[in-house]
């Protein structure tokens, strides 16, 4: 079932919509009032500085509210500086079923692409979490709730093969509605793509981690969301596949508190773990260095760096494999036997 | 002897002029018998004029009619087809860890020559079984329940065949709280690389994501009156109109029907449905799936594995339509 962007996934979605967008296109405001906002948790309420919760990971500072974070920043505050490689900007969505809803969805498209300065709702590039390269991809809620069409699908499934050829970990920050509706059939097929280029991520023996902001739901949850070796929810998120609003329609029945958030994911056995966005990129590089123990202490990343992918593969075979690969790791066993 | 009549069925909103035409012709069957007269002539006319009617009506399907053919109670399901394609069905239940769904039937099949595991979505037919296979929406245990069945046709290497009619997932408490989406995505993931042949067909409603979990595999077959859809004409209507009555229009926009589908792309054939639909004679359609079925299957089990992996990997990856900006703007100049 997709979720459409703002209204599909129940009234907690509704609520948190309201919120002014906390990004940089308020620090121009000189207005005082601009400059402060009240915190959306109920039993907080605190005034807050905007610039204050800039600062603290896009967070309330009094009771750890998370607000949510555009793309854009998602990366500068979880990568190491300097280190964004953009992927796969120039993909950009068409409408392929000349969609008639109710405006059209390509003007749809252009408004998101004025109001965020991207071309769709997410982001991909190379990247370094203390130093470990990976592939990192961030989507965006401001660009039509985050859901994904053909474009979204396409770059997360390029994402992740670029991960597979370079011998990198992926890790992806997911913030979705779903599936988007105006592409219709195209975007349910997305969940199949992206999750069969993590099939050949994984046979590859590569760690691919996810990060569930709020909302992570329907189209998206059920595929490249939970896919992950580690999968870290964020603190409150609303992550889960149907609607609440559909669900307790359908079993009339009022749901319990804290339905479909991250606390509630964590103890039902659904997640790894619940991270405040402070210690996400600390907890992402700890992760990443069990995962790569290998790869770290090995040029092999570096060869395969290579702009030449078949190029470089056929080095790999010819060069001898370090001995700590050989002796460590199976994969590499074969290699190490053949010289 | 001539064509038995049609058995009364349900009538759709658009086939009203059918009725008539089939009352009248029952009407003059009973006459004749009970009189014990000769009307052959007088019927076959009437039997023309109505199989002239339905295929004019057939033919001029809307998306929204289609859907309420898709729909039809006598529509024939999952168990239907196997009553009537397999020679062999040893079922086999249960996800190994929670309980049975019985929205999905899995077991060892032969259909012809073809020895495979059958995993099929049941929506059942009076109040009793819908009941029980939960109107055809998994739970995650039923997505499991395939998944292990999955992995046992690619340990005994027999391909899998994969009968899709489902309104969606189940929208349930429960199904959250055991990661009904974990369950999907991870079937969406297995299927990608499992290691037989995957054939998979929509044979009435494939509602979403829990179509799709059952759904990913070498081809993706449809009958003529079935939908393939990322939400229901309703739930699509709703949120674009706040207001399920335009169903029809959420239909048409959302291009779910078998042609459609397969001119984007992501069906690869339609199988045909005997005239006036699947429902009016079920084992007529039960011989055009069978007989798709044995050549598809034919066709997947001459390649060699890694053949088949490749091309199912790259059938996966073909799916969705978008330009690239910067070939865009050259071409714009
Ligand atoms: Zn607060």
């Amino acid at each position: 079932m997709a979720q459409q962007p703002k209204r599909g996934a129940g009234g907690k979605e509704a609520r948190e919509s309201k919120e002014p967008a906390v990004g940089p296109e308020r620090k121009r405001r000189v207005q005082t009032e601009g400059q402060f906002i009240k915190c959306p948790n109920r039993s907080c309420s605190q005034s807050l500085f905007i610039k204050d919760i800039e600062k603290n990971f896009h967070c309330c500072k009094s009771c750890g509210h998370h607000f949510r974070v555009g793309s854009r920043r998602r990366v500068e505050i979880t990568i190491d500086p300097g280190t964004w490689v953009e992927l796969f900007d120039h993909l950009e969505s068409i409408d392929p079923l000349q969609f008639k809803g109710k405006r059209s969805y390509l003007e749809r498209i252009k408004e998101s692409q004025e109001k965020t300065g991207l071309r769709d709702a997410v982001i991909c590039g190379e990247a370094r979490i203390e130093g470990i390269p990976l592939v990192f991809c961030a989507m965006d809620f401001q660009f039509m709730g985050g859901s994904m069409g053909s474009v979204v699908g396409e770059k997360i499934a390029r994402a992740i093969e670029h991960g597979t050829k370079n011998g990198w970990a992926v890790v992806i920050v997911c913030c979705s509605g779903g599936a988007r509706m105006d592409e219709g059939v195209l975007s349910l097929m997305q969940m199949a793509k992206t999750s069969a280029a993590i099939e050949r991520h994984n046979a590859a023996g590569l760690a691919y981690i996810t990060v569930l902001s709020d909302p992570t739901m329907a189209g998206v949850s059920a595929s490249y969301a939970f896919l992950a070796d580690v999968i870290i929810g964020e603190p409150k998120a609303m992550i889960g596949f149907a609607g609440a609003r559909v669900i307790e329609q359908t079993i009339r029945k009022k749901l319990p508190e804290g339905f479909q958030t991250a606390e509630f994911l964590l103890k039902h056995g659904q997640i790894d773990m619940v991270v405040p966005r402070s210690e996400m990129r600390g907890t992402l590089a700890k992760i990443l260095r069990y995962a790569t123990v290998q790869r770290q202490e090995t040029p092999r990343t570096a060869k395969a760096r290579s702009p030449k992918p078949s190029g470089s593969s056929a080095r790999a075979k010819a060069e001898p494999v370090p001995e700590l690969v050989g002796a460590a790791s199976g994969g590499s066993a074969k290699k190490s036997r053949r010289r | 002897m001539a064509t038995p009549s049609p058995v009364p069925q349900a009538y759709l909103p658009f086939e009203q002029g059918l009725k008539e035409i089939d009352e009248l012709i029952r009407k003059l069957e009973d006459w004749a018998r009970t009189n014990s007269m000769d009307v052959s002539e007088e019927l076959n006319g009437h039997r023309e004029k109505r199989e002239e009617l339905l295929r004019r009506i057939y033919q001029n399907l809307t998306a929204w009619d289609r859907i309420q053919v898709s729909r039809h109670t006598q529509r024939p399901q999952t168990r239907d087809y196997i009553a009537h394609i397999c020679t062999d069905f040893v079922e086999l239940h249960g996800d190994r860890s929670f309980s049975d769904d019985n929205a999905i039937v899995t077991g060892l099949a032969t259909v012809g020559e073809h020895r495979l595991m059958l995993i099929g979505q049941h929506k059942g037919r009076d109040v009793h079984e819908r009941s029980f296979c939960n109107f055809g929406m998994p739970q995650p245990e039923g997505y499991r329940k395939a998944l292990w069945k999955m992995r046992l046709a690619e340990k005994f290497k027999i391909p899998v065949l994969c009968l899709i009619d489902t309104k969606g997932a189940a929208p349930d408490l429960g199904a959250e709280e055991r990661g009904q989406s974990q369950a999907i995505a991870y079937n969406l993931q297995v299927m990608s690389g499992l290691k037989v042949p995957i054939l998979c067909i929509v044979i009435g409603e494939g509602g979403s994501g829990g179509a799709l979990s059952i759904g990913v595999g070498d081809r993706l077959l449809i009958q003529e009156n079935a939908y393939f859809s990322v939400i229901s004409p309703e739930g699509c209507a709703s949120i674009l109109w706040k207001d399920s009555d335009r169903k029809a229009d959420a239909a048409e926009a959302l291009r779910i029907t078998a042609p459609e589908l397969k001119n984007l792309g992501v069906v690869d054939e339609i199988i045909p449905e005997p005239l006036g639909g699947a429902h009016r004679d079920p084992k007529g359609a039960a011989e055009m799936l069978k007989a798709t079925i044995d050549r598809c299957l034919k066709e997947l089990n001459a390649k060699p594995l890694d053949v088949l992996l490749e091309e199912r990997y790259q059938r996966l990856r073909s799916m969705g339509k978008y330009q690239e900006a910067a070939l865009a703007a050259a071409a714009g100049t």
